[in-house]
């Protein structure tokens, strides 16, 4: 009896041992992707391929779900569930394929991480640089990272230089819907006609 | 009598557009994450459109030509601009209350003018001088607690608010020495040209900094005109706050409803 309870405490030990090595704090995080991103950039592999590299990283570090509702705003208390569905299927592909078109036109970025700070147990801020090449100057990049569950911190947002990419968005998708009569439809229809350009 | 015009007009604007408040920073705060009217969004909409192909036509050509000149020569162009710059910003400095500023941007300016040769070079960042901030009269107004009122969208500038853009009159009323030295012709050492070329500049050099960032924001958007004005007015608010402190400038309730 002694030697299951010995067993079955090692067995908890080692559990909460490795979900504590493997807990990444919001600055790791980053780190590993920017560090992912870019040998997938700078490798030979072809564009679609780099693209299918670059959605896997999306899909398991951003939280896009979150991403699309937040984006959604107002308009996320006026549709049903089916909508809301067809919605998050819709956004998570616009979603990947904004994002690595965004990020496949660059060879090699080098971004350094520089800080964190911890804004509140639900949200800490990377601060990171973008490095200066012959053509463009530094740009700063915040990376808002939702720390609910410590254990998986997602990434919510990007700040450009103080800029909310997820601000933007919302309030671009809140334009698209007010200038066709509230109809989410139209959003609909939009991101549609997005993803298969 | 140009000038008394342009003052009645500014003073009509900012009265019909923004509230001056108490306490102007608090009601910065509390507006901060407001809405701005889009007032006359189908004209903004088809200035912006005329905006976008004189910038096809024209800006990003000539921008990208830019490029090609040496690294030195388009960081020493960018230098001047950012020194003649530093004649408006140091009033706005002192009437924002940040005299420590003005002291520092005022030596910078002096440096850079005489000893960087007309600001081409940057001997200022070099001893210390360096964080450069540019400051304006709409950011003043901002600071002391007037609202945007509309965003409107202006032929070749781009966009702007109401206030922002009734405030930057003050430019043309004296309250701008390089443009009092060049077309108000104060002095017999500069002309209108100059003047117009160095807001050209600004405008050829911000333009050859931002062509990935502004292709990219073009071809991923479903709204352009929307994206654009999102991004003017996070900007604003944020040259407002002198911050970059995210947490500062969009606070987390945005994101709450999703969270409950």
């Amino acid at each position: 009896m002694l030697k299951i309870k010995v067993k079955i405490l090692i067995v908890i030990c080692l559990f909460l041992f490795n979900s504590t090595v493997q807990a990444k704090s919001p600055s790791e995080l980053i780190v590993g992707i920017v560090d992912e991103a870019s040998s997938i950039l700078s490798s030979n592999s072809t564009d679609d391929e780099k693209i299918s590299k670059l959605n896997e990283i999306a899909d398991n570090n951003v939280d896009i779900k979150g991403i699309g509702f937040y984006t959604l705003g107002k308009f996320k208390k006026n549709i049903n569930s089916d909508e809301q569905d067809r919605y998050a299927d819709l956004f998570r592909k616009y979603f990947l394929k904004s994002f690595s078109s965004r990020l496949v036109t660059y060879t090699d970025p080098k971004i350094n991480v520089i800080s964190e700070k911890v804004v509140n147990e639900k949200y800490t801020i990377v601060n990171s640089v973008l490095v200066a090449t012959e053509k463009r100057p530094e740009v700063k990049i915040d990376w808002r990272v939702y720390t609910k569950n410590p254990d998986k911190p997602l990434i919510r947002d990007l700040i450009v230089e103080g800029l909310s990419l997820a601000r933007t968005q919302k309030e671009e998708f809140k334009s698209v819907i007010q200038n066709n009569n509230n109809d989410i439809n139209a959003l609909f229809k939009t991101l549609e006609d997005f993803i298969n350009k | 009598m140009k000038k008394y015009l342009l003052l009645l007009f500014l003073s009509f604007l900012i009265t019909f557009n923004a509230h001056s408040s108490s306490d102007g920073t608090i009601e910065m705060s509390k507006k901060s994450n407001g809405e701005v009217k889009d007032c006359f969004e189908s004209l903004n909409r088809g200035i912006f459109a005329f905006n976008q192909a004189l910038d096809t036509l024209i800006i990003e050509p000539i921008a990208k030509g830019y490029r090609y000149l040496p690294k030195p020569v388009r960081n020493g162009t960018s230098n001047a601009l950012n020194n003649i710059s530093l004649v408006v910003t140091i009033p706005n400095n002192i009437l924002q209350g940040d005299i420590k500023v003005a002291g520092k941007n005022s030596a910078r300016f002096i440096l850079n003018s005489t000893i960087g040769i007309l600001g081409f070079f940057d001997p200022a960042t070099k001893i210390g001088l360096n964080d450069y901030v540019k400051e304006d009269w709409g950011q003043t107004l901002g600071t002391w607690g007037f609202g945007e009122g509309c965003y409107i969208v202006l032929p070749i500038l781009g966009p702007s608010t109401l206030r922002d853009a009734s405030a930057s009159l003050v430019n043309y009323v004296g309250g701008n020495a390089w443009y009092n030295v060049t077309v108000d012709e104060d002095t017999h050492y500069f002309s209108d040209f100059d003047y117009y070329a160095s807001r050209g500049l600004t405008g050829v050099d911000f333009r050859a900094k931002n062509i990935e960032s502004f292709d990219n924001l073009e071809a991923n958007s479903l709204d352009f005109y929307a994206s654009v004005k999102s991004l003017y007015i996070q900007d604003r608010r944020k040259k407002i706050f002198n911050s970059d402190e995210i947490v500062e400038t969009l606070d987390d309730s945005d994101w709450e409803e999703i969270d409950n």
